[in-house]
């Protein structure tokens, strides 16, 4: 039974791969992903990994593809051809070096001992892959990883505002930097000034 | 199944997502890509875990997610500060750094 649900699975995951690289249209490229990302968590589902296979539902499939989605509708990506007509050596050069790459990774696979571990894998364990196991590897052996990870985030999210914030040119002078930010005491971003109209047209801080 | 299938579904997803990022132009399939890319290193982390029997893997695709998720975040704010300055959203005409 597992081998069926393995087949359907991969099926699934490789159909929604070539998807995203041969769909013109950016939209159904992000629907072709969110296709191989729930194929991917139910080959994650095989190898007994429950949690992993949620959090890919929730996060990925959830947020990251939500996210996605709404910057296409916003940029509007119309239809993109591949190439232009005059670069189709490109196009065979590009083919034929993933080719070589899908060649040397499988001659790297199956040249290895890997068949030592038997058929099944060997040590699995009642509560593997559970989220009382991860998160308590997660909180003792890699705790530092942990809040690391916290930390990129907090950055990559500050960042993707400050690049996405409303701006007209570096030389604006309501250009402001983030050093900016932290000095001017009179407005704090605060609920106070939002009467200036949305969030999008309030910009950076007044001219002065 | 044995680990070796999962391992090859990896590999030829890996495979497509390089030879996407080569030949699509548009940034934001570019971006989608790199998600295949690193959703293929993740299927072989945790396909390594479940043959060792160890859920180390499964911390390192868990890492591997939130660095994805941070990586999406940046790089879809570059393409709406692109968008926002009307510049084309083509890495082919986007070649300034060049020189």
């Amino acid at each position: 039974m597992a081998e069926v649900f393995f087949f359907l699975a991969s099926i699934g995951a490789l159909a929604g791969a070539i998807g995203v690289i041969a769909l013109r249209n950016p939209f159904y490229t992000v629907l072709a992903l969110v296709v191989h990302l729930l194929s991917l968590a139910a080959l994650f589902l095989l190898l007994r990994a429950e949690f992993l296979a949620a959090a890919q539902v929730i996060v990925y499939v959830g947020a990251v593809m939500v996210l996605y989605l709404f910057v296409v509708a916003y940029v509007g990506g119309g239809d993109d051809p591949i190439r232009p007509a005059g670069r189709s050596s490109l196009r065979w050069a590009s083919a034929l070096f993933a080719g070589a790459l899908f060649v040397e990774l499988a001659i790297a696979v199956l040249g290895t001992g890997l068949t030592a571990f038997g058929e099944e894998g060997r040590g699995w364990f009642a509560g593997f892959g559970t989220p009382s196991e991860i998160g308590r590897l997660l909180l003792t052996d890699f705790l530092l990883a942990f809040e690391v990870a916290s930390i990129l985030l907090l950055v990559a999210a500050v960042g993707a505002v400050i690049l996405a914030r409303r701006r007209t040119g570096l030389e604006d002078p309501r250009e402001i930097s983030v050093a900016d930010l932290l000095r001017s005491p009179q407005d704090k971003g605060t609920l106070g000034e939002a009467e200036r109209g949305t969030m999008l047209e309030a910009g950076g801080p007044p001219q002065r | 199944m044995s680990v070796e299938w999962y391992l090859v579904v990896s590999a030829l997803v890996f495979s497509i997502g390089a030879g996407g990022i080569l030949v699509r132009r548009n940034p934001l399939v570019i971006l989608l890509c790199l998600e295949l890319m690193l959703n293929a290193g993740n299927l072989a982390l945790v396909a390594f875990a479940r043959a060792h029997g160890n859920q180390d893997g499964h911390i390192f695709a868990l890492i591997v997610m939130v660095v994805a998720a941070c990586e999406v975040a940046v790089g879809l704010g570059l393409i709406v500060a692109i968008f926002r300055r009307r510049l084309p959203i083509d890495v082919d005409q986007l070649r300034e750094l060049q020189g």
